[in-house]
This record gives C-alpha cells, structure tokens and sequence, in this order.
C-alpha cells in the first residue's frame, strides 16, 4: 500500500535533477565584467563592434577572460574589479560616445549552464545596492501645455480663415474664444471643429457678447496624457544611457508614474542631477558658404558654430537661432504621401509657424540643421534641405533612409522638447556594503533557522524526522530554483519569506508524523499508520496552506516594492512546499519502508 | 518515541470558556487603549519624509552631526545611532514642494563637513502622496486577506467557523499592532508584510482544529459538542506546540541574524505566533460553541437516514 508506481519515482527525481540544475548557478556567483552597447536604438552590436573591443583591450594590454556577444550588447569578463574598472576607461575613451560603456556582473556559471537558461537569482536593489526611483509626470501641466498649443492654433486657423475674433483666453486647459456676433462665433466653430476633430466646442451666450469654450474630449485627454508619459520615458531612457548603468529599468507605472531602478549607482545626486534635466531643441540655418575642409579640421568661419552631425561628420551652423524647440508641439513619424519616403512630421505653434514661413520663404534650397543641446554640447539630429515655403506650422522632413530612421529622429524631436514636467515622489538607495550585508544576514537567518528546525525534527521523529528534513531541504532547492528560472527579483523580504515559509512548510510534516503517531497509538499497523496518515493529513495541509495563499495573493496584488518580493516568494514556497512536504517525503518513506511486507515498527 | 505531550484524558479547554474569554478580553482591550492612546509609530513608509542610513569612519559624533545640519535650515531633524556606535539614523519629516526629493543629498553634503569618509548606506525617502498611498493600500490588504479567508472558510465549512476563525485572528492582529504602540517600535512596510502573513499562518491553526472538529463530529456519535471540540484540541495540541515551535524557530533566526532591517519583521512574527496559538485554541473555539455549532450543520440527510436503520 505504501508504494509509488515507477512514474512518479521517475518525475519526482526528474523535478530534482531540474531543479538542482538551476539552483546551481546561484552558487556559482558572478564576476565582475563591462558592458558595451550602443547609444542609439537603431544600431547593433556586432561581431565588429566586438573585434574593436578585443583589439582596443589588447592595446591597453588588459586580459579579459571572454567576451561574448548577447543580444544587444557585448560583455566582457575580468579576473577582478581593478581590471574591470581600467578596462571600462581603456574602452570609454576607445569606442567614443557613440557606446555606452557599463560596470555589471555576470554569472560565472559554465556555458552549459547559461545555455539551457539557468541564471542565477535576480537580486533586487537592495541587495545589489542601487537607486530606486519613482517619478510622477504633471499632467495637469501636460494638459494646460495642449491647452496652449490650441490658443495658438486657433488664431492661426482663424486669420487663415479671415474670421474676426476677439480674446483667446485659457482657464486650466479649458480655451474661450470671443466674438462679436454669433454668425462669427458659428462660422468658427464649423472651420475649427472640423480641423480639431479631437475637441468639443461648446458655444455659450453671453450678455456681453458671443463665445464658445473648446476642451480636449475625454480620449483625446488621455492620448495627450499617454503621450506625455511615453516621451518622458524615451527622454529618461536616452539620459540614463549617459549614466552608464548596466541594467537599467525603467517602466510606467500606473497612468502618471514611472519607476527608474538604477542598480549599482552609488552618485545620486548626480543620477537626479540628470534625471531631473531638461535637453533643448535649436533650428539653425547651415553655413552652406562654409569651407567644408576648413569645418572638418573644425575651424569654424566667423559666426558660426561647429557640430557633430547624427548623419556623419560635422557641420558648420549659423549662431543666429530661428526657433527653438518651445515652438515644436508635435513630431511624429510617417510617409511622405507623394514619394512613400519615410518622413517625419512637425507641428509649430502659431508664432513658431510665422517665422518658419519667413525663414523658408528667404531660404528655398538650403539647408537647415535641428540641433538637440543636452549638457551644454550641441549635436545635429538632422539637416534637410528646404524644398519650398512652408506655410501653417506643418512641417514634413524627409532624407531618413529607413522608417526606423525617421522613428529615432521623431523621438529625439519630441524628447528633447516636449517632456511635462516630473517629480522625485520617492526614492530609496542602498549602498553597496549595506547591499552586501543584507545578502549576508539574510542567508544566515536562512541557514541557522533551517539548521535548528532540521535538527529539532531528527531528535522528535527520528527517521521521519529526517525525511521531514531532507524534503525541507530540497523544498528549498524548489523555491531556489523557481527564482532563478522565473527571474524573479529576490529582495531582503523575499529572503525572509523564504525562511518563513521555510518554517511554515514543517507544518505540513508534523501534521502527517503526528497523524501517523496517533493512528500507531490506535493500534494500526505501521504499514496502514503510514497509509493514512498522509491520506488524512492532506485535507488539512490543503486548508491551511491556501489560507495562508490567500495572504500572499492579496500582498501580491496590494503591496509594492519590498512588500511584493516578500508576496512572490510566499506564494511560491507554498506551492513548492506542498509538493515537497507531501510527496518528496513520501517518496522518501515508501522507498525505505513500502517494500518490508511485515513491518513491525516506524521510527518516528 | 519522544514525545512532549503525552496527553492520555482529554483536556476541558471548553470549561475554561470564562477564564479564557476574560483574558482574551481583556489584552485586545489594553491593545485598543494602546493604539487609541499612543497610536502606532508609523515608519517613512506610510507618513512620508527621509530615512537615511549613515556610518561613520570612527565612532560618530552626534552632537557634532546635529550642529551641521542645524545649519542647513532643514527643520525637525532627528539623529539617533542604532546598531553600532558608528551608524546613525536620520530622520526628516515629510515636507512639499519640488525639492523634497534633494533633501538626501543636502543632509549628506551636511553630514561630509563633519565626517568627510561618511558612507552612505541607505535612503529612503518617500512623498507625502505616496505614503498616503501605502497607508491605504495596507489597510485595504488586511481587509481584503480577512475577507479572502472567511470566504474560503465559509465555502470550505460553515459561516460559523469562518466568524469564529477570524474574529480569533483578528484578535491576534489588534494585539501585535497594540503592542507595537506601546512600545512605540517603528511599523513599517515590511511589519505590515509580516502582519499579513501572520494573519494568513495563523488561520492555519483553526484550520487545523476546525478540521478535526468536523471529523470528530462524524466520528464521535455520542458526544455532546464541548467533548468534541475538547478532543479536537487536544489531539491537534502537540502539532500545534511543534509547528509553531518550528516557526519560530525561523523566525529567531531573523530576530538574531537579520539585523536592524529584518527585526521588526521578526518581532511581529513572534507576538502573531504566540497569540496565535492561543487564539485558535482558546478563542475560535469558545466563539465557536457561542455561535451554536451542530452536529446537524455537517451531517447530510442522506447519512442520517443510515443512522436511523442502524
């Protein structure tokens, strides 16, 4: 009665090999290495890319211990942090600013290891040290920003349209509109409500005259507070590649938030510094009289400035600006609708639109460079030639060879000049020995209080005692072994959850050695004892296991932060526990006792 | 065999109903009067501002440290040490504004006049929304866990034991939250954690007595309720002793190992475990027999039917 079938020794040492398998690159640890990936989205690393570094760390004569290529980005290992840091500089100064040049750590484990997909756990920031952020975007600034663009907009449209108005005014993002008569006020509302599909226009009777309100509809407010969010995002994004921080995360969190977790920053003044600047956007007419041999050497004629260009090489730009990038509301990618081309599409507020038309007008066939200044340093995004007079603010750029291309280029467009405004709302660092020392004191709890239990149920139940142990133990492989394979981030409370459920999973062995003791006092035999104390004792471990379930669920679904790595990992080892407490165990008892026919006594 | 509860005769926990209600009674009231008087302790966490973690390269010197950020202008500064005589604790209360945030560094810039190789070892600094925001979710993971696990005992044996188990439970969580105001230890985020999952293990000990109940109430025909539940009460009692021995065993492991950030944690974990105990056996119980439980509210029809021919 107390024998398995074949399969399920066979699946039960299967989950073993398993999870033994991906337990193992988490004792293997990591070493120190540095990252190289490129800037720029649209660009990969490649074989070249690596043959650059291996030749440059040759040259500086520094010895790395492999490099490889993995996805996008290439990691080379060293032997220790001293090599690790020379060759960080040695490569810095090597690949140029066109690669971002990080310190990380990879797993040491053999290749084999790698290969199936066994990492090491993923620790969380307050175990590797870091910086933890949460930012809030203002979009009720976001908002009053379109409110602005449409004031703006339909004065534009309204002179176009030789309709007489009277005052623009703007309450909050929530534009009036005054006129003289109502036949004014109706002819302005038909032109504007079908060139802004996206408001409503409300007309209101006045005593002192005719008026209509317009505000953004409902979707149209949330696009305009996604599209806030996701530009903040990209502007965070191409900022934290400046930090060169090797894996950095940075993701929306609910409808205004965003997280940016920097691990291994320690600055964080500087990282807040960086975070919290704001890039600037320059339309600049290019030196076309410009020597252009002159300008490679980086002479610059007189009046004018020199700039790398993202389309290669440098050019030579006036010092007079003729916009800047206040006047740009929108940059989208799209097509040329005659060529097919890939193009990016530009929208200029009302006054930006004027001087733009004056600007092109003058200057039909020559070109303009839009410049994007971070950290004081100027840098050409792009510098198309003027085709025509451009007229109402809609601007279309073509010469980008590839949609990405012109994707990059709107995204640079719209990051450098359009972010709302951000806040700091929370933050939490760790420095690297505290990081240390929480890994350190989190694994002795773990280990002191795995020892005393062990050693408790060897002394109580004697044999079983030792099977309730051992399965304790490889329920810890279990949970070890989920982490490292879900890639779960592990934090301090998830360290304690471990050890707590840890504890909480013996629960499910005493239950079933008690049962067993209690139905040998009953005078069962050994064999019908065994039997039914496991058979007896499941309902209660399933009852008292999901209780505790439900628990870590509602933390999961409530808690943020450490709460939720304490949720993850609560939820886990129950799961883990039950399967281990329960069948492990009884494997363990069945292989030792199942096959004596006349058992005539347990040690428990 | 080694055995720490040889218990032959069944105990009459049911008789002690008086004595144990009064004790129950009157520790949740001294755990009300110390949450109304004294009120919890709320960590950064929940009431917003900075914590920062420091250590000094020799032992500090607080009075110097409040000198200098007296200085900064910042208000209500608090500097303790913990742990060891070279870590201190700073404290800021929440402030608005857009450069909350740069509070930490000011502090540090502060704290390097003092201690040039001052280390900086953790910050947390949390806006006043946010910490609103964790307060009320906390408060809405408790309601939803004491929810979540009446309903499941309520499906999975009967609205009584479902009331009976978590009014014991709950018992147990006003208790840990009284004593944490009384002795006015910090309540953070990774408290309340341990306070769910208090709230979450110790069900399991109702669960377990409850189980047997149940199967007492099928097996043990002639026996009034109190017998059966006396008899569940004592066979569940050294699984009970022992589970939880365990426990916290684990849970002393943190208490001696896990330092300053783990402590707390710990402390929580130990007063739910101790209560916790107590509360399954001694409260759920009695408030069970108070609610009239019957031997007819888990015996179908169809069984009856059986007695009757036998």
């Amino acid at each position: 009665m107390n024998r398995f079938p074949l399969w399920k020794y066979v699946l039960i040492g299967v989950t073993l090999v398993v999870a033994f398998l991906y337990t193992l690159p988490n004792f293997y640890g990591e070493v120190p290495a540095v990252q190289v990936s490129p800037v720029r989205s649209s660009e990969k690393a490649d074989i070249a890319l690596l043959g650059r570094i291996e030749s440059t760390l040759k040259t500086a004569g520094l010895a790395s211990s492999g490099i490889e290529l993995a996805g996008n980005s290439i990691k080379a290992r060293f032997a220790n942090t001293d090599t690790q840091i020379k060759a960080k500089d040695a490569l810095q100064s090597g690949l140029g600013e066109r690669y971002t040049v990080a310190l990380n750590l990879v797993s040491a484990s053999p290749d084999w290891l790698t290969a199936i997909g066994a990492l090491p756990m993923y620790l969380g920031l307050d175990l590797r040290g870091g910086v933890h952020f949460l930012l809030e975007v203002d979009m009720k600034a976001a908002l009053e920003k379109s409110a602005i663009r449409y004031q703006n907009d339909f004065r534009t449209e309204l002179r176009a349209d030789k309709i007489r108005y009277g005052r623009i005014a703007r309450e909050g993002n929530v534009v009036s509109v005054h006129f003289n008569t109502r036949d004014q006020r109706d002819a302005a509302i038909n032109k504007l409500g079908t060139v802004f599909t996206e408001l409503i226009l409300t007309p209101e009777d006045q005593a002192e005259g005719f008026s209509f309100s317009a505000r953004l509809r409902p979707e149209a407010e949330t696009k305009v507070q996604e599209f806030a969010l996701q530009q903040n995002i990209t502007t965070l994004r191409n900022r934290v590649n400046e930090l060169g921080v090797a894996e950095p995360v940075i993701q929306q969190q609910g409808a205004s938030r965003i997280v940016v977790q920097l691990p291994g920053v320690q600055d964080t003044a500087k990282a807040k510094d960086i975070l919290g600047r704001t890039a600037t956007l320059e339309i600049r007419m290019v030196d076309e009289q410009a020597d252009p041999i002159a300008v490679s050497q980086g002479q610059a004629p007189f009046g004018d400035d020199i700039v790398p260009s993202r389309e290669g090489g440098t050019i030579a730009v006036k010092k007079d600006v003729v916009l800047t990038g206040d006047s740009i509301t929108d940059a989208s990618p799209g097509f040329d609708s005659t060529s097919g081309q890939a193009a990016v599409h530009l929208n200029l507020d009302g006054k930006g639109a004027r001087i733009f038309q004056d600007v092109t007008r003058e200057n039909v066939g020559k070109r303009m460079a839009i410049l994007l200044i971070e950290k004081g340093q100027a840098e050409a995004i792009t510098s198309p030639v003027i085709r025509d007079e451009i007229g109402g603010g809609r601007v279309q750029i073509t010469g980008m060879e590839t949609a990405q291309e012109a994707s990059d280029v709107a995204l640079l467009l719209r990051a450098g000049a359009l972010a709302a405004p951000m806040q700091i709302i929370e933050e939490r660092t760790v420095g690297p020995s505290m990081g240390a020392e929480n890994i350190e004191k989190g694994f002795h709890s773990n280990i002191w209080g795995f020892a005393a239990v062990a050693l408790f149920m060897i002394i109580y139940y004697r044999i079983f005692g030792l099977f309730s142990a051992v399965a304790l133990a490889i329920n810890g492989f279990f949970l070890i072994a989920l982490l490292s394979m879900m890639q779960a981030t592990l934090t301090l409370p998830g360290m304690a959850a471990i050890a707590l459920t840890l504890g909480m999973a013996i629960d499910a062995n005493v239950l079933i050695n008690e049962r067993i003791r209690e139905e040998l006092r009953n005078g069962s035999t050994p064999q019908a004892a065994i039997h039914a104390g496991y058979d007896r004792a499941w309902a209660t471990i399933l009852d008292s296991n999901l209780t505790t379930l439900i628990a870590g669920v509602a933390l999961f679904w409530l808690g943020s932060g450490p709460v939720r790595g304490f949720a993850v990992v609560l939820c886990l080892g129950i799961l883990t526990s039950m399967f281990s407490a329960v069948t492990v165990s009884r494997a363990m008892v069945n292989l030792t006792y199942g096959r004596q026919a006349r058992l005539a006594k347990v040690s428990i | 065999m080694l055995e720490f509860f040889p218990f032959k005769r069944t105990i009459p926990f049911m008789s002690w109903g008086k004595v144990t209600t009064a004790i129950s009674l009157l520790t949740f009231l001294f755990a009300i009067w110390a949450l109304w008087h004294q009120g919890l302790n709320l960590g950064v966490d929940f009431t917003g501002g900075t914590l920062m973690e420091v250590r000094t390269s020799q032992t500090a010197d607080l009075h110097a440290i409040r000198g200098a950020l007296d200085k900064t202008g910042l208000p209500e500064v608090s500097v303790q040490n913990f742990g060891t005589s070279r870590d201190v604790l700073v404290r800021l209360p929440a402030k608005h504004g857009a450069n909350a945030a740069t509070t930490s560094n000011t502090v540090m810039a502060a704290l390097q006049t003092v201690d040039p190789s001052v280390e900086l070892k953790r910050v947390d600094f949390v806006g006043p929304q946010v910490g609103k925001e964790l307060y009320d979710n906390g408060a809405l993971a408790l309601l939803v866990v004491a929810f979540g696990i009446m309903a499941y005992l309520a499906i999975r044996f009967e609205w009584r034991f479902a009331v009976a188990g978590m009014l014991a439970n709950m018992h147990d969580i006003v208790i840990i939250l009284g004593v944490f105001a009384f002795f006015q230890w910090e309540f953070t985020l990774t408290v309340l954690a341990g306070v769910l999952a208090v709230l979450g293990y110790s069900v399991n000990e109702s669960v377990v007595v409850f189980d047997r109940i149940r199967e007492n109430i099928r097996k043990m025909r002639g026996a009034t309720i109190p017998e059966i539940i006396d008899d569940a009460i004592t066979r569940t009692m050294s699984r009970t002793i022992i589970t939880h021995g365990s426990t916290q065993l684990m849970v002393l492991a943190m208490l001696f190992f896990g330092g300053e950030a783990l402590h707390n944690f710990a402390l929580a974990l130990t007063i739910g475990i101790m209560f916790g105990i107590y509360s399954s056996v001694l409260v759920a119980s009695p408030l069970l027999l108070m609610f009239g439980v019957k031997r007819e509210h888990f015996i179908k029809p169809v069984e009856k039917k059986e007695e009757a021919v036998v």
